[in-house]
């Protein structure tokens, strides 16, 4: 019995999207964004830890424009001028949305992790986000 | 995974999730009613609510983002524990350090 000259090509299934190069086969554009990576809660997930990292980044940048306030009142208002700029203050309210966000998918991981399972998560996960974007837009609605 | 670090991510969220509600209310606050330096200033120099208030939140904060940020570094770098567990130390405890420094310099008489 002759051993098989050609790998067999897997079955262009979502299940086998392991390794889009496999060898012997074309990529497979679907393998490049696999099936979990469609799906709301997953997304949610990656707005959660983006939104972390984005606030994690803005707090020391936040506590050192604060500390301006040792140099006095005058060296504060310097910056605070700045901050009326159209630009920044796009940005603050992305910073709302960001910090509103994180805090209302943290409280749906809390309640995943320590309540009874809940079925409508597709539903939560959509009112946090929701929620968290009205709250920018009020933000920048009475800043603007 | 850590237990410990897990107990006092979760802990510092269910601390901070109030916390964060107020801190909205107070950016929509002073939004409304002043954003200069002096009127800012006026609101919390000298108080000592505000003063427990955010510094309690800094560390809370501290705490929570050092312990994220390992996370992060663990699962999306080619760092391994301990390295990631460094830079969010290290990360830790200057956001305490600044943060602490804030709270002083907005809240002290």
């Amino acid at each position: 019995m002759t051993a098989p000259t050609t790998k067999p090509m897997p079955a262009d299934t979502h299940e086998s999207a392991g390794d889009p190069w496999q060898s012997g086969a074309r990529l497979r554009w679907s393998a490049l964004r696999p099936e979990h990576r469609k799906h709301l809660l997953w997304l949610a997930a990656l707005l959660h830890r983006l939104s972390g990292l984005g606030l994690a980044l803005f707090l020391p940048l936040h506590f050192i424009a604060l500390g301006l306030a040792l140099d006095g009142e005058a060296r504060l208002d310097g910056f605070l001028r700045w901050t009326e700029a159209p630009l920044v203050k796009l940005s603050e309210g992305v910073l709302v949305f960001l910090l509103s966000a994180h805090a209302l998918s943290g409280l749906r991981v809390l309640a995943i992790e320590n309540l009874a399972w809940h079925g409508h998560q597709k539903w939560l996960a959509l009112a946090a986000i929701i929620f968290a974007a009205a709250l920018a837009v009020l933000f920048l609605a009475n800043t603007l | 995974m850590n237990v410990s670090l897990y107990v006092w991510q979760r802990g510092t969220a269910i601390v901070m999730a109030p916390m964060v509600a107020v801190h909205l209310v107070a950016i929509f606050y002073a939004a409304g009613h002043g954003m200069t330096a002096a009127e800012i200033l006026s609101r919390t120099r000298g108080s000592i609510g505000w003063a427990a208030f955010y510094g309690l939140f800094v560390v809370a904060a501290s705490v929570h983002a050092a312990i994220g940020l390992s996370n992060v570094l663990g699962e999306w770098t080619p760092l391994r524990r301990r390295g990631a567990g460094m830079i969010a130390v290290v990360f830790g405890v200057i956001l305490f350090a600044f943060g602490m420094r804030a709270v002083g310099a907005v809240t002290w008489p």
